[in-house]
């Protein structure tokens, strides 16, 4: 069965470059355009691993991470922040705050799939 | 189209409203109006534009948009004060900013002085030192563009092994890694996965793995939110010690890990009998795929080794190719649509019933169903046009920018206040507005305000004001461009008119006369072409742009206090409320915004001028008659006028006329079809419609029947 990945971003290009990748790859892609669009979707999407954005209107990843993890279902559901720092600070923050890992903007599709394969079955 | 093009595409659509973000978010910090979220989004802005201009490798528009970024960080972060000096660098960055990703669209994504001139002052205000150029920049700051590469999933290039940059590759290596992996429970509680980390380690190569069960207590004491296992595993083969820590990237800190060399005495797997790699605790995962290949797999490029950027040229499409016109819509609009179309499809299968089964009621019911019809039609005619439709903000917005460049390159300092920005137009017609406006924006702030030192001389404010505003008015959109300047100068306007030959030398003109000849083709008031408002442009040919939208303009100007230019617009360019009437068996359109009032004439209102020249009195006042059926030589003057219906039609310019027509029909909505495209231009015609039982009707231009009709004879002469 495909696995689904929900992305969060409030740039569409960069949803887009998440939709035609990882579509590719074989994963069934739903998307969000922010924090608050994102945790709505959550429920009815049922995602393998979310993907989101840090800075974005609304709510922020942190706040993604937050509701992600609050919600008994989605407890251990893999969460990947979208940076374009690869600031140790920030992956460091990402961590404390709950995320499992991080996908450094701009990112290579293989680089993409290797990540998404140590998180998802 | 192939994918990272239309990616491409889309980019530099979201780069626009980005852009718009930008400006508008940077002029409310100036204005000191900006919470934090403002501030926030225009750092999101110049963030999204950076995150975008990455994947398509524009090093310049990255580079330029990092600087950007990092001082707007400053800003956000509280450690700078946005004060005017530092809002100044800001606007002029998003200038370039804007005009980097022009540049960049049009496959130009080169160094521009201004962008290194700027990111030289961008790092001025947060004091840091510009670095040199062509210097990278260090590891962990470093933003390096880096293309995504899309090929199919079969792409073998995408997979092919990466030469591993590994010293000591010869017979001194070491023959695998031991890693010792013991998680922690905080693990888990980030959604990570050991089984799943182990077969991306067995992807390196062969794994062999041993267990350490000695601290899995007995099953009373078992909490299954602990973890007890470590396991010590064995990598065959030669993968780096690096792929093998990326493997563990985003478990550092909640694992202990060790990953030695094989031969290390130290890192040997410890006691215990060996085990598969057993399912994890507290899990039911199922263990890892097994056996390994036997080859290595090829091992993905990590981020640090990955190749730079492609060619970018191979991406770049011919400037200007496949740009695409889109509309953003907001959703409510596509919703209020789709359920009009609903009950479209329910109208429908009413009028059918009625046809298909006709009763003693049938003319009832069909009448009614077609009302509904006529109704529903319309309300989707208003949807659809609603989408096409767009706020003139971001028109607005760049006029900003204009007003910016036109103040530093005339040396006065203007200050551009718009209201009515939420007012929406129809999208061509705000496309086809920008030149125009930005013209009369430029005159405004090189012809229409006066230098700082004047300004001060008259009591005014030394900086002067341009007002743009927007409005809803009668069905039509105003827009009004406006200076506290000097007002028009009608001396002067009056001796250049003479010695251009547009008018007589002691031509009899009004004040609004004058100001009038500022559109006279061939006008220019500077002395010289300035090399701002220049150009070789005249008002001429913005009057010509606007009245191409079906729109007026008008000037009024008061010495001392401003100029004021007024521009009448259509909201849409498609479909006009027009009055249907019938002249000598002929259909004519006359557009309702026109006409001020219908009526019957009596025959002592009716005057003659001159013996010939009919007028009507009206409230104390003779307005000149016009037989539509005379103008439009269907007809040779008639001498019973009060048989007649009389429309009362008021221009722009408020000058009056009395159209005289037989019937009056209907009054309706009718699709504007163009007549130059179709047959040529006919004076007093603005366009064609065609009407319900296929006949083509005219559709007036009342103020060119007017202007015919009782022509001031200075402005014929220039019109």
């Amino acid at each position: 069965m495909r696995k689904t990945v929900l992305a969060i971003d409030d740039s569409r290009t960069m949803r887009d470059m998440l939709r035609v990748a990882l579509t590719a790859e074989g994963f069934d892609v739903q998307l969000a355009e922010d924090g608050i669009d994102g945790l709505e979707k959550l429920r009815h999407v049922q995602p393998a691993v979310v993907i989101t954005d840090i800075n974005m209107p609304r709510l922020d990843g942190f706040g993604v991470i937050d509701g992600v993890r609050s919600d008994e279902r989605f407890r251990r559901t893999p969460v990947l922040v979208l940076t374009t720092e690869s600031a140790a600070e920030l992956k460091q923050r990402a961590k404390a705050a709950g995320a499992t890992g991080w996908i450094v903007k701009p990112f290579e599709r293989t680089k993409l799939v290797s990540v998404l394969n140590r998180l998802v079955a | 189209m192939d994918p990272m093009e239309e990616i491409r595409q889309t980019f530099f659509i979201e780069c626009e409203e980005l852009l718009e973000n930008l400006e508008s978010g940077l002029l409310a910090m100036n204005e000191g109006e900006a919470d934090e979220e403002t501030v926030n989004s225009v750092f999101r802005a110049v963030h999204s534009i950076k995150g975008g201009a990455g994947a398509f490798a524009l090093e310049n528009l990255v580079a330029f948009a990092h600087k950007f970024e990092t001082t707007l960080d400053e800003v956000r972060a509280g450690r700078l004060e946005p004060s005017a000096e530092v809002m100044n660098v800001f606007l002029r960055s998003a200038d370039v900013l804007s005009d980097l990703v022009t540049a960049a669209q049009e496959g130009a994504d080169t160094p521009s002085e201004a962008a290194d001139g700027l990111i030289g002052e961008l790092l001025a205000l947060i004091g840091a030192e510009p670095e040199p150029a062509g210097k990278a920049e260090g590891g962990d700051v470093a933003f390096s563009p880096m293309p995504l590469a899309l090929g199919d999933a079969d792409d073998a290039p995408d997979f092919a092994p990466q030469p591993l940059d590994l010293p000591d590759l010869g017979a001194a290596a070491p023959a695998g890694h031991a890693v010792h992996f013991r998680p922690h429970p905080r693990l888990y509680e980030l959604g990570s996965e050991p089984v799943l980390l182990i077969r991306a380690l067995s992807d390196l190569g062969e794994v062999s793995a041993r267990a350490e069960t000695g601290a899995v207590p007995r099953l009373d004491a078992f909490d299954w939110e602990k973890t007890y296992l470590s396991l010590d595993l064995r990598m065959e083969g030669a993968p780096g010690a690096e792929a093998i820590e990326e493997v563990f990237e985003f478990v550092d800190g909640e694992c202990d890990l060790k990953i030695e060399d094989a031969d290390d005495p130290s890192g040997g797997p410890s006691g215990g009998d060996p085990l598969p790699p057993g399912p994890p605790p507290a899990d039911e995962s199922p263990p890892p795929a097994s056996p390994p290949p036997a080859e290595p797999a090829p091992l993905p490029p990590t981020a640090s080794q990955a190749a730079p950027a492609e060619p970018a040229g191979q991406k770049k499409p011919a400037p200007g190719a496949g740009a695409r016109s889109t509309v953003r819509v907001d959703l409510d609009r596509v919703d209020r649509l789709v359920n009009l179309i609903g009950e479209l499809v329910i109208s429908q299968a009413a009028i059918a019933q009625c046809v298909e089964n006709p009763d003693a009621q049938a003319g009832a019911h069909s009448s009614n169903a077609l009302e509904e019809f006529k109704q529903l039609t319309r309300e989707i005619q208003d949807s659809v046009m609603a989408i096409r439709t767009q706020p003139v903000k971001p028109l607005f917005q760049r006029m900003q920018r204009i007003v910016r460049e036109a103040a530093a390159a005339t040396g006065k300092s203007v200050r551009l206040k718009t209201e009515g920005e939420t007012t929406e137009v129809d999208k061509t017609v705000i496309e086809r507005l920008a030149d125009p406006l930005t013209h009369m924006i430029r005159n405004a702030v090189d012809h229409g305000l006066e230098g700082p030192g004047k300004r001060l001389e008259a009591g005014k404010d030394e900086e002067g004001t341009v007002c743009l505003n927007a409005a809803h008015q009668s069905g039509r959109v105003v827009i009004e461009i406006s200076d506290d300047g000097a007002g028009i100068n009608r001396e002067r306007v009056r001796a250049i008119a003479v010695d251009k030959g547009l008018i007589h030398e002691n031509a009899p003109l009004s004040d609004a006369e004058i100001d009038n000849l500022l559109f006279a083709p061939g006008f220019s008031t500077a002395k010289e072409v300035s090399n701002l408002s220049g150009r070789g442009v005249g008002m001429d040919v913005v009057k010509r742009a606007i009245q191409a939208l079906g729109g007026r303009i008008s000037i009024a100007s008061q010495p001392g206090r401003g100029t004021t230019f007024s521009i009448s617009l259509p909201l849409t360019l498609a479909v006009l409320d027009g009055m249907v009437v019938t002249v000598e068996g002929h259909t004519v359109v006359v557009p309702l915004t026109a006409i001020v009032e219908t009526l019957k004439p009596l025959p002592e209102q009716i005057h003659r001028v001159g013996g010939e020249s009919p007028v009507i009195a009206i409230r104390d006042s003779f307005i000149p008659i016009v037989d539509l059926g005379v103008r439009f030589g269907y007809r040779s003057p008639v001498r019973d006028l009060d048989q007649h219906v009389i429309l009362l039609i008021e221009t722009e310019e408020t000058s009056r006329a009395a159209l005289i027509v037989d019937r009056i029909v209907d009054q309706r909505q009718v699709v504007i079809k163009s007549l130059e495209e179709n047959y040529g231009h006919v004076p007093g015609v603005a366009a064609a419609t065609i009407l319900g039982n296929g006949q083509i009707a005219l559709i007036l231009d009342t103020d060119d029947l007017v202007a015919r009709t009782a022509p001031a004879p200075a402005i014929a002469a220039v019109a």
